[in-house]
């Protein structure tokens, strides 16, 4: 399997391209899955929709406590995503060029925010966090920075190595580059898609977490739809449909743009969300 | 996506350094590390740092204090913790989440390699994917709520149900207010979260292995047997112990749905913490925290020596 | 009296945890208040529960945004005096009070409080329950809800307790609730969902649910029209919250005032508005200073003194109910 795994080395994967043998194989049973699929998903969400009542959604807007929970849980998205950013980046791209031996017990130290209970984190957290911490919701874009982790590493990773990263900045480095342009302009444009994929789950992430916030006591947005519940349930399930659309359109835009800039490059197409099992596994079970 | 044989086992210290001899290596040893640095300290502090305390707490008597625990070591809680309803939450807790780590995961797969033969930047896979996003991270009271107006006995799906077949679910036994409706509901983030996670390891199924396999006279089922699915498998099972994992510490949704009569350990805690009616026994709260990480740990060890025998035998 | 106004409006703020607005009328409460005495109202976490309160008080102490006043359970309110976190005080009119709901130190003292009540939507229910054992009725097939669930609010716990003392229990002995409620969801009628409100009422999932008078009149009542509410025949228990000053609060001289004004004529008068029983009711009716209009909005009241389970029996009900209501009523 390495054998055939190096010819692959650096990757393009091509375009599956059609010939007689391909067409015939987009069979009914594809199609049978994704409409099972799309009925589980989207029935639901119309009867919430029928619940609610296309009145309920200028409503929302008229609600106290709206503006002040939509805009905490915002202004949490660009903190966690910077933090994970500029914690991130550095970290991986150094692992990649120095540290390639650390990769795998990074790899287990990051899918642990994952399977550590969030409900257990959280209150772990709120013993130990400073006094002053504990006085700002910005304590909670801290914790969230940790729960976007494995998402941010594994989407990173998969970036840094769909191309030859160690070639690229030695080559970088003989044509007369310095470091912090070698990573400005080489590395990091060829792991614009992956930030971005990072990124786009550090979002969701946070626009969508409930139990650490409301076990913190802040009213994130997600914990202001629950609790609005009690008000009014109709304009409550309409702005947990909002949420979701808006959303959905959100991280639309920002795929087909990172998408875009992929193709248009050519070359290292690395999958937008890149959520790299394939190397956790290989890294825990490789006996080395 | 590239498999990095590249860099097997050669340490990086061999490359240029100034510093003569042994001690710039290992100088430049330990100030590699300095790299990472800024990582672990972040990792100490969020992760490390506050399983520690709780496990502190959860060996504490809680005489009375509701943050700060006083009072003597103590294995009580523990104790309790493994007893009576808090035994039978972990065992269901533990049920649950390899059923809703099991199933999704297949459909996950199914839907996963549905649209990954789509060409990239086709409509329906960036559609899949972003809603997989989302969904991924949906749940608690609006999810219940999504499902309560779907399938209750007032639901819309219910509905269709009596109007087409004139058959009344819910007299028949249905219901979502147990384990098998709290699995139902699952699936609805675990299933996302799959087809997330999955992708990119079918993005390694190169499309070249098919034809080769195809070439040489391999059906469908023998390219699965031989090919596809032991390049899967290590990932599917790492995929399965993500999903384990979520579901594990679910929360809100389950208690939104159950109302407590379906013991599981996140509802439990979540009481014992969180609540309107007990009060004073936070750290038994911890303690069971504390095993739910214990658990866990459990679980990735397991995992972690099945892909050892599986890596073996894929060879 | 006018020294503590001079102090309390010389801080100029108060801060108060979980009030809901539409809760027993808080929100006209801290509206009058506010406007009474030019002293501006923080009310963080409007949902949250008693055990979010004490955290608050515990985490936020020394800073400017924690709790001064809080309204908790007595389970809570007797744990936070075990803990030290409150400060004694005696309103003005603390001798209305009666002795079993109050701290004899003054360190809390029971608000307002309702009894566990029926309501039903009649459109839906076509027969009118009327007590506990009503409920057993297969007309009934998955309609009967409580507001969350007994191992974590204490609406549903009360209702458990009130369960109980329908079906031979005590305030020693809550399992017949329980096996009361067990029984209801063998039959199906009981559905056991924990967002059982205001909402899944309107959306006809929970047509019968059972919870406090002064909720069901105040969240569910003004949402879905012709609803109901009565106090079961067989069973009357009432529960009451209690308020408590924090030892920490920052506002102290505020948090003192706004207790005054709780327990003035005033205050009483609007929990009665928000179809609360105000602790002092009984004596707001024999003095007349009681608002007659709202008085007779309440469903009538049972006759009879109040009575509490202690301290010792609640606990010890609550380890019942949390030991078993999963095992016992789950599937």
């Amino acid at each position: 399997m390495a054998a055939v795994a190096s010819i692959e080395a650096g990757a393009q994967t091509p375009a599956p391209h059609a010939g007689p043998a391909r067409r015939r194989r987009y069979p009914v049973w594809r199609w049978v899955i994704l409409l099972l699929a799309g009925a589980y998903f989207l029935i639901p969400l119309y009867a919430a929709l029928r619940f609610a009542g296309l009145k309920a959604f200028p409503d929302i807007f008229k609600q106290s406590g709206f503006f002040s929970a939509i805009g905490l849980s915002l202004r949490l998205a660009v903190i966690t995503t910077a933090i994970t950013l500029v914690l991130m980046v550095p970290t991986t791209v150094y692992v990649h060029l120095r540290l390639p031996q650390v990769r795998r017990m990074m790899e287990a130290i990051t899918i642990l925010p994952i399977v550590i209970p969030p409900i257990v984190l959280i209150i772990g957290v709120l013993k130990v966090a400073p006094g002053f911490l504990l006085g700002t919701p910005y304590l909670l874009a801290l914790v969230y920075v940790i729960l976007a982790m494995p998402f941010a590493y594994r989407s990173l990773d998969a970036g840094l190595r769909a191309f030859d990263l160690k070639t690229m900045v030695e080559a970088s480095n003989s044509l007369g580059a310095g470091l912090p342009t070698t990573l400005w302009r080489v590395v990091l444009p060829n792991i614009r898609t992956a930030i971005l994929s990072a990124t786009v789950l550090t979002v969701a992430l946070v626009l969508g977490e409930f139990t650490m916030a409301s076990l913190a006591l802040y009213v994130t947005f997600p914990v202001w739809i629950v609790q609005f519940e009690q008000n009014s349930g109709p304009v409550s399930v309409a702005a947990s449909l909002l949420a979701l659309f808006v959303t959905w359109i959100l991280l639309m835009i920002i795929v087909t743009l990172g998408g875009r800039g992929a193709r248009k490059r050519g070359g290292s197409q690395v999958a937008l969300f890149s959520v790299a099992q394939q190397d956790f596994s290989q890294t825990m079970g490789e006996p080395e | 996506m590239a498999e990095s044989t590249t860099q097997a086992g050669v340490p990086e210290a061999v490359s240029s350094g100034t510093l003569p001899g042994r001690v710039a290596t290992s100088l430049r040893g330990t100030l590699r590390w300095l790299g990472v640095l800024p990582f672990g300290v972040y990792i100490a502090l969020g992760l490390i740092a506050p399983t520690i305390a709780i496990a502190i707490a959860s060996f504490k008597s809680s005489s009375g204090g509701f943050v700060k625990p006083s009072g003597g070591f103590t294995w009580s809680n523990v104790d309790t913790a493994l007893h009576g309803t808090y035994l039978l939450g972990l065992k269901t807790s533990i049920l649950l989440s390899i059923a809703t780590a099991i199933v999704p995961g297949i459909f996950g797969l199914l839907i996963a390699y549905a649209i990954f033969t789509a060409k990239r930047g086709n409509l329906l896979r960036q559609v899949v994917i972003t809603a997989s996003g989302v969904f991924a991270n949906f749940g608690g009271v609006p999810l219940a709520f999504l499902f309560i107006a779907t399938l209750s006995t007032t639901g819309i799906v219910t509905g269709w149900i009596k109007d087409i077949s004139g058959v009344d679910i819910w007299n028949h036994g249905f219901t979502l207010y147990n384990a098998y409706g709290v699995f139902f509901v699952y699936m609805y983030f675990q299933i996302p979260l799959m087809v997330l996670v999955i992708l990119p390891a079918l993005e390694g199924l190169k499309p070249a292995w098919r034809e080769a396999a195809q070439n040489m006279g391999a059906g469908t089922w023998q390219y699965w047997r031989y090919v596809g699915g032991p390049v899967l498998l290590p990932s599917f099972l790492g995929c399965l112990l993500l999903l384990f994992g979520s579901a594990f510490s679910a929360y809100a949704t389950a208690e939104a749905l159950s109302g407590g009569t379906i013991a599981l350990t996140p509802i439990q805690i979540g009481a014992l913490l969180n609540g309107n009616v007990l009060a004073g026994q936070e750290n038994l709260g911890y303690a069971l925290g504390l095993i739910m990480v214990v658990i866990i740990a459990i679980v990735m060890i397991i995992y972690a020596i099945l892909q050892r025998r599986g890596a073996r035998w894929l060879r | 009296m006018s020294a503590l106004v001079k102090a309390a409006e010389k801080e100029g703020h108060l801060n108060v945890i979980t009030l809901p607005s539409n809760w027993a009328n808080y929100g006209a409460i801290m509206k009058d208040f506010s406007a009474k005495y030019h002293i501006k109202i923080t009310d963080a976490n409007p949902e949250g529960s008693s055990g979010q309160e004490i955290t608050a008080v515990q985490q936020l102490k020394g800073q400017s945004r924690a709790p001064d006043v809080v309204d908790v359970g007595t389970p809570f309110a007797v744990e936070g005096a075990n803990d030290h976190l409150w400060a004694p005080y005696k309103v003005a009119t603390w001798s209305n009070i009666p002795s079993n709901a109050k701290d004899a130190n003054g360190d809390w003292y029971a608000d307002y409080g309702g009894y566990v009540a029926i309501g039903y939507n009649p459109a839906k229910v076509k027969v009118a329950p009327t007590s506990f054992a009503s409920l057993d009725n297969p007309a009934y097939k998955n309609m009967i809800g409580l507001n969350n669930s007994p191992t974590t609010a204490g609406a549903a716990f009360a209702a458990v307790y009130a369960a109980a003392l329908a079906n031979g229990g005590s305030f020693g002995n809550i399992e017949p609730g329980i096996k009361y409620f067990a029984h209801l969801k063998s039959i199906g009628n009981f559905v056991p969902t924990a967002i059982g409100g205001p909402t899944t009422v309107q959306n006809g999932t929970t047509p019968i649910l059972i919870w406090w008078d002064y909720l069901l009149a105040s969240e569910v009542k003004p949402v879905v029209p012709g609803f109901k509410i009565i106090i079961p025949s067989d069973s009357s228990y009432a529960s009451y919250y209690d308020q408590a000053i924090s030892a920490t609060a920052p506002d102290p001289a505020a948090a003192r005032l706004w207790e005054e004004y709780l327990y003035s004529t005033t205050g009483q008068n609007l929990w009665l508005q928000g179809f609360a029983r105000p602790i002092e009711l009984p004596t707001l009716v024999s003095s007349g200073t009681v608002d007659k209009t709202a008085y007779a909005e309440l469903p009538p009241a049972p006759s009879g003194a109040l009575t509490f389970p202690s301290q010792a029996q609640q606990a010890s009900a609550e380890n019942v109910v949390s030991q078993n209501w999963a095992t016992q009523v789950g599937s």
